[in-house]
């Protein structure tokens, strides 16, 4: 039972990455980046190739993000410069983030226990405390710095610019800056911190699939949906905490699913049905807030 | 200060929904002017403020500010100089952040928007300054998100916003056209404080004749892609609503309205 929680949790923790790019995109740029299912098999194949050939685990986490960065600001400029639409252009960056990652890897698995990761050295560390929690310890670590990192540059005066092109282009035109040029920055930071999971998540398994990204997407706008509504009435949560806690919700129900004599086969269509009952759920809150808000207004009036 | 000169422009060029608005279409504004433009729906009033911050591109034809040739620029360049209030109260703000981040975003303008932080702790008693002369209580809400201000707050804001930094132009497009009419005249009158106090040339769109004459220190009338009436000085002061209303009338009836 333990390490069934603990296998929720570190899949919360390490999706919930992912999901925080997912709510840069989605929830902030207004913008529904499907390369996400390629960066984040990009981020574990840098991360394979990296600590096969023999380079510093953390040197190859820190290249897997940058590899994201760039593929992420590369569907921006799909998007942006070359006038393609933005699903298009997510879907464009994908399907060729397939072969490219396919490449970097060398082959369609790579598998690589016993070789030194992040979580191998940060073992060091704490050598009396067994494996199953220093891990857990690492990816938590990870993915608060994530967060934080994440908090503190939406206060920023770029962050600030981030959040308006979502909402309103018009004001970013209006304050003399290239709203096309903010969004490749947001949709670079997106993807680079879905990389980042990608690579730890590769690193913490100790292997690499190319096909390990189908589903992502679906998987990351159900922590955002189940996270920024949810977790939205807990007025002291940051949605940047939410979608962990949307993630950990979203990574229990699977497993339940799982354990109840489904088939790892059978997962994609439980992801669905799961994403499915969270719009249901979504629209389910929103229209309550709508009668509450309604009702509020007429009092004033 | 700014010239439009031999502006053409035909919308829909090649399809049965061609229209031309402009031909040879030429307009001078000078350096602190007020001007307060009235005309019919499509007369090309607010094209012509999409001419000038680069919204529309034309068919032919310069745009000049202070000598420099924006015709080719792109939108959000010109903005460095050019400062807009849309009608639509939301345009000019952004809703899902706060009011004092709202401000510290326009007080930026004209800088770069780095990892510095993004709210200006500095300038907050400055702000509070700015939005308390509105008499809207928003100064002790610096907090509040906007998308919960109603239409004439928002609005009111969105002006102080494009002000923050003094623009060389401010365009205000029909930006009392949404409110009720008493917020419609408080924007009003914070505008004209404004433009005084900061000595911006300002081209205004309105609707309100009202607005057009009590405000300003130039009036035009928009006809179809034409100037109909240009008037400003002495020759303005002697123009009653009922003289702007007949001109208004006579070329209604000529379009057969």
């Amino acid at each position: 039972m333990l390490s069934i929680i603990i296998g929720i949790l570190e899949q919360g923790f390490i999706f919930g990455i992912m999901a925080l790019g997912v709510y840069i995109s989605y929830s902030i740029l207004d913008f529904p980046d499907l390369s996400v299912d390629g960066t984040f098999p990009l981020g574990a194949a840098v991360s394979a190739a990296m600590i096969t050939a023999g380079v510093n685990p953390w040197l190859a986490l820190l290249l897997s993000v940058i590899a994201g960065g760039i593929a992420g600001a590369i569907t921006g400029i799909l998007n942006v410069k070359l006038k393609i639409t933005d699903l298009l252009s997510g879907i464009l960056m994908m399907t060729a983030l397939y072969s490219v990652n396919y490449r970097i890897a060398g082959s369609p698995n790579i598998f690589f226990m016993g070789e030194k990761t992040i979580f191998t050295s940060f073992s060091q560390f704490i050598p009396k405390l067994p494996d199953v929690y220093s891990r857990l310890i690492l990816i938590v670590l990870i993915a608060i710095a994530a967060k934080l990192a994440l908090d503190w540059y939406l206060k920023t005066k770029s962050g600030f610019l981030l959040r308006s092109v979502g909402s309103n282009e018009g004001l970013v035109i209006t304050l003399a800056q290239n709203p096309g040029r903010v969004k490749i920055i947001g949709l670079a930071v997106a993807n680079a911190l879905v990389a980042l999971a990608g690579a730890v998540n590769c690193q913490r398994f100790t292997q690499f699939d190319v096909s390990s990204g189908v589903g992502t997407i679906v998987m990351g706008l159900a922590a955002v949906i189940i996270g920024t509504t949810v977790f939205k009435k807990v007025k002291f949560l940051r949605v940047t905490t939410g979608v962990f806690f949307g993630m950990i919700i979203y990574k229990t129900c699977i497993t339940i699913a799982i354990n109840s004599g489904l088939n790892a086969s059978d997962m994609n269509l439980v992801i669905t049905v799961l994403f499915v009952l969270t719009l249901v759920l979504n629209t389910f809150i929103n229209k309550n807030k709508k009668a509450k808000g309604a009702a509020a207004n007429a009092v004033i009036k | 200060m700014l010239s439009l000169s031999n502006i053409h422009k035909t919308f829909n060029p090649g399809t049965p929904d061609e229209k031309t608005l402009f031909t040879d279409f030429n307009l001078n504004i000078n350096k602190n002017e007020f001007v307060a433009m009235v005309g019919s729906n499509g007369s090309g009033k607010t094209t012509i403020l999409n001419v000038i911050t680069g919204g529309i591109p034309v068919d032919d034809g310069t745009v000049m500010l202070d000598g420099i040739n924006l015709t080719k620029m792109a939108d959000y360049k010109r903005s460095k100089r050019i400062a807009r209030v849309f009608q639509d109260p939301s345009a000019g703000t952004c809703p899902t952040m706060t009011i004092f981040e709202n401000m510290s975003i326009a007080d930026n303008k004209g800088k770069i928007y780095g990892l510095g932080h993004g709210l200006n702790a500095k300038r907050k008693y400055f702000y509070q300054s700015q939005l308390e002369v509105l008499g809207m209580g928003l100064e002790n809400r610096l907090n509040t998100p906007v998308h919960s201000l109603s239409g004439g707050q928002r609005q009111a804001l969105a002006l102080i916003m494009a002000t923050m930094t003094t623009p060389d132009l401010l365009l205000l497009d029909e930006h009392t056209a949404a409110l009720d009419p008493k917020s419609s005249d408080i924007v009003m009158h914070l505008t004209n404080e404004i433009v005084h106090q900061k000595n911006i040339t300002t081209l205004m769109v309105t609707h309100n004749l009202r607005h057009a004459i009590e405000y300003g220190t130039r009036s035009i009338m928009m006809h179809e892609g034409n100037i109909v009436l240009d008037i400003s000085g002495s020759k303005r002061a002697d123009y009653t609503i009922d003289d702007y209303l007949k001109i208004f009338n006579e070329i209604s009836i000529e379009c057969g309205n």
